[in-house]
């Protein structure tokens, strides 16, 4: 979406892109959108931002311009509000097709936001995206509340590994804004 | 036969214990006192939600697996977090009832021990309220109403949407958190756009637009004369009152509106002091609020 360039060229459609998309959990009714304008209409990122659109989103993954949308950083600042799934008068769950995208451009680019890395591994090695100070943990006891319960991180570990997160962490660069 | 007291596992998340224990320690006081018994939660991790935009099959199994840990208890999951709320729900769901998810994300979890079998049910805090304890209980229960305050209120989004996955209230004019507040003797003012998201999950990424977000929200509430907002979400709540000061700054503007939990509002009026409801711990200080009731 940020590109200046609104030149299309044949070379760069992948024509199965959609189907490929469409398959994934979330995004199967991503053909049944007619660019009505929705979703961008009443987006609240849309209003405050110059490039990022969900309805060209979706019209670029229905052409088929695959590398061009898996590179572009704005599909990480939609807010996952879920306005536009409720407003789809086709109901293209919208915001779903965006968290299948992104997961692909993690993939496809090898670059994610390093807020998640840093999030994944707190998450790893506390069980909880932030780490609790123990400050925190001593005030809890002041404040006459239970201890917070043990965490498992072997576990939460064993689920990056096996879903394939941890791979994803070793192979990815990060970013970290995107305006 | 005496009527049985609803008992549920408190599924804390992450915010709360790293920074919101105001919520956590407004939420039992109330919850105690309307009959409704805690069981901590053992053993879980973050819901799930923030991984998900990196790989959903890492959110849908650390979701089931504290699903699974529920279920070992026994016990139905109430959260206070809308986060939370819409991962836990709508992963409970969708591994409820379509068989091929459920098969791949045991195909994990069966690693460790585990299998989700789909025996409890999640609830957020407005629902355990409106729910299980009900209006007319909870009015009993207002001894001290707050009929001096003028308040708007923000449901937040995960609680309410996606509306055919959740279910519950009207995403676009919601009103269970409304109708809460007015039992207080509070009154809840409508304002424009008042389903307007927070903004705060791309505040890693991107500043600008959340406090943009966050800063057309106070101007609503303020040109409608609310003296606070009220939430019921640690992460909405962060956005309008952890933030507020640097919103602020970004706009050099004033806006000094302050954002109470709902069950700190609810036990004021129950009769609470501020202390027992750590309202001190709010950034932005309900003074004159305070001074008002
Ligand atoms: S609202 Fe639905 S049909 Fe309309 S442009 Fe957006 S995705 Fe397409
Ligand atoms: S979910 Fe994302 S794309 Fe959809 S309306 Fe909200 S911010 Fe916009």
């Amino acid at each position: 979406m940020s590109q200046t360039s609104q030149v299309i060229k044949a070379e760069e459609l992948d024509p199965k892109f959609k189907y490929e998309i469409s398959k994934i959990h979330g995004a199967e009714k991503l053909m049944l959108c007619f660019q009505c304008g929705t979703c961008t209409a009443d987006c609240p990122v849309s209003r405050y931002s110059e490039f990022y659109r969900p309805r060209k989103i979706a019209r670029m993954v229905q052409l088929g311009l695959k590398d061009r949308i898996l590179s572009d950083k704005h599909l990480w600042i939609c807010t996952t509000c879920y306005t536009c799934i409720d407003h789809c008068p086709q109901d293209v769950d919208v915001a779903h097709v965006i968290r299948v995208l992104r997961n692909m451009s993690v993939k496809h680019t090898n670059l994610m936001p390093l807020v998640y890395k840093e999030l994944a591994g707190n998450l790893m090695k506390s069980g909880f995206v932030y780490m609790i100070p123990e400050s925190r943990i001593r005030r809890r006891e002041q404040a006459g509340l239970p201890p917070l319960p043990k965490t498992k991180p072997d576990e939460v570990a064993k689920v990056f590994e096996l879903t394939g997160f941890t791979k994803l962490l070793e192979n990815s660069e990060t970013f970290e804004k995107v305006e | 036969m005496a009527e049985e007291k609803p008992r549920y596992l408190i599924f804390l998340g992450c915010v709360i214990p790293y920074r919101l224990s105001s919520y956590e320690v407004s939420t039992r006081k109330v919850l105690q006192a309307l009959g409704v018994e805690l069981v901590e939660m053992p053993e879980y991790n973050c819901c799930g939600f923030p991984m998900d935009p990196v790989n959903h099959d890492t959110m849908l199994t650390l979701a089931a697996r504290n699903l699974c840990v529920a279920e070992r208890e026994g016990l139905n999951i109430l959260t206070l977090c809308n986060g939370c709320f819409g991962t836990l729900y709508k992963v409970n769901k969708t591994l409820k009832e379509e068989e091929e998810e459920r098969e791949k994300i045991n195909g994990y979890l069966k690693e460790f021990g585990m299998e989700f079998k789909g025996t409890i049910e999640v609830k957020h805090l407005v629902h355990v309220l409106t729910e299980d304890i009900g209006f007319e209980k909870i009015k009993g229960a207002v001894k001290k109403p707050l009929t001096n305050l003028r308040v708007a209120q923000h449901t937040g989004c995960h609680i309410v949407r996606p509306k055919k996955l959740i279910g519950k209230d009207d995403p676009e004019d919601p009103k269970l958190l409304k109708e809460l507040i007015r039992l207080t003797g509070a009154k809840c003012l409508d304002y424009m756009d008042e389903a307007e998201c927070c903004g705060n999950p791309i505040i890693g990424v991107n500043e600008t637009i959340p406090f943009s977000m966050a800063k057309e929200k106070f101007d609503h509430i303020m040109d409608v004369g609310a003296q606070a907002l009220i939430t019921v979400c640690p992460f909405c709540h962060m956005m309008y009152d952890l933030n507020q000061p640097r919103i602020e700054r970004a706009f050099n503007t004033k806006i000094g509106i302050p954002v109470l939990h709902y069950p700190q509002l609810l036990g004021l009026a129950m009769g609470f002091t501020p202390e027992e409801l750590a309202i001190n711990e709010l950034r932005v200080k309900p003074t004159q609020l305070l001074e008002q009731i």
